[in-house]
C-alpha cells in the first residue's frame, strides 16, 4: 500500500516537472517502484522484466532521444481545464465501477477458478518446468510469444528505417546508438 | 464502516486508476511530444498493474513449483503482462524515432509550434 501511494506521488511529480531530463529520471524511478510493486504481488518474472526493460532500456532510449533533439526544457504550460475534467470524470466512473470487483487477494475470486489451476497442477507433468510462468509463456501459449516477437521485429525495422533516412540526409551528422 | 472496508479492499484499484488518469491527462494536456510518450508509458504501466493485481492471493507465493509451498498466485496474468511489457517498449521506441524525425523536419517537438508552421506553409 505504501509503495502504491509512493507511485502516485511520483506520477504527480512527473506531471508537474517541466525539465524533460527530470521527467525521464522520474520515469525511471517510477519504473523501479513499479517493479517493486510487482515483486510484492508475487510476479517475480514481471518484476525482473520491468526493472530491466522499463527502468533500464526505456530510460536509455528516452535519453538518446533527448540527445538527438537537443532539447531539455519544455515550454511553460498552464493547467488546462478540459483535459483535467475529462480525466477526473473518467477516473471517477472507473473507480465507481471498480468498487464491485472482487476484493483483493482472496483465493475464492473467479480469476483463480478458471484455467490457472490446470496450469499449476499439470505444468510439472506436461512440461517438466517448475516455473509455471515460463512453461505457460513458451509452451502452452507459444504462439502468443511468436506474435510478440513479430511485433518487436516490425517495430525494430520501423525505427531503423526512420533513423537511417534521417542520417542519409545528414543534416546533423550524428550517429544513433542502436537500441 | 463497510464503506471504509470496501475502499481498503479496493485501494489498489483506486491507485491504478489514478495512475491511468494521470497518463491520460499528460497525453491530452501536454504539447511536448517526449512528455506525451512518457504519459503513454504511464498509462501502459498502470494497465500492467490492473492485470497483475487480481492474480495475487494473500499468503500465496510466486508461481514456481516447489513441494514446500501449497498456494501459488495466478501465473496467467504474469505471462500476458510479460508479453505486453516487451511490446510496450517496442512501440515507445518507434514513437521516439518518429519524434526525432519530426524534430528534424520542423526543428521543434512542441505540438502548437508544429501546427503553426503547417499553417504558414
Amino acid at each position: 500500500m505504501a509503495l502504491l501511494t509512493l507511485l502516485a506521488v511520483v506520477t504527480v511529480a512527473i506531471i508537474m516537472q517541466r525539465s524533460l531530463f527530470g521527467v525521464v529520471v522520474l520515469f525511471s524511478i517510477y519504473s523501479f517502484l513499479m517493479a517493486s510493486v510487482m515483486m510484492v504481488l508475487d510476479a517475480v518474472d514481471v518484476a525482473m522484466t520491468e526493472a530491466s526493460v522499463g527502468a533500464g532500456v526505456s530510460t536509455v532510449i528516452f535519453l538518446a532521444t533527448l540527445h538527438l533533439i537537443k532539447t531539455t526544457e519544455m515550454r511553460q504550460v498552464n493547467v488546462k481545464l478540459a483535459p483535467m475534467l475529462l480525466s477526473v470524470v473518467t477516473g471517477g466512473a472507473l473507480i465507481w465501477g471498480s468498487m464491485i470487483l472482487p476484493p483483493f487477494g482472496r483465493a475464492s475470486n473467479p480469476i483463480h477458478q478458471h484455467v490457472a489451476p490446470h496450469y499449476l497442477e499439470n505444468s510439472i507433468k506436461e512440461t517438466t518446468v517448475p516455473n509455471v510462468v515460463t512453461s505457460v509463456l513458451a509452451d502452452y501459449r507459444g504462439f502468443d510469444t511468436l506474435g510478440e516477437t513479430t511485433v518487436i521485429f516490425t517495430a525494430g525495422i520501423g525505427v531503423l528505417l526512420l533513423l537511417r533516412g534521417a542520417r542519409r540526409r545528414g543534416r546533423n551528422g550524428e550517429d544513433r546508438d542502436a537500441s | 464502516m463497510s464503506a471504509v472496508r470496501t475502499f481498503i479492499e479496493h485501494y489498489n484499484y483506486v491507485i491504478t486508476i489514478l495512475l491511468m488518469m494521470a497518463g491520460l491527462y499528460i497525453v491530452v494536456a501536454r504539447g511536448n511530444m517526449v512528455k506525451k510518450l512518457v504519459g503513454l508509458s504511464i498509462f501502459q504501466t498502470s494497465v500492467y498493474l490492473l492485470y497483475i493485481e487480481p492474480g495475487k492471493i494473500l499468503g500465496a507465493t510466486a508461481p514456481i513449483l516447489d513441494p514446500a509451498f501449497k498456494v501459488y498466485s495466478n501465473p496467467l496474468p504474469h505471462v500476458l503482462i510479460l508479453t505486453a511489457i516487451v511490446v510496450g517498449i517496442a512501440t515507445v521506441a518507434l514513437g521516439l524515432a518518429l519524434v526525432v524525425r519530426i524534430n528534424e523536419a520542423y526543428g521543434t517537438v512542441e505540438e502548437d509550434e508544429i501546427f503553426e508552421r503547417d499553417r504558414d506553409a
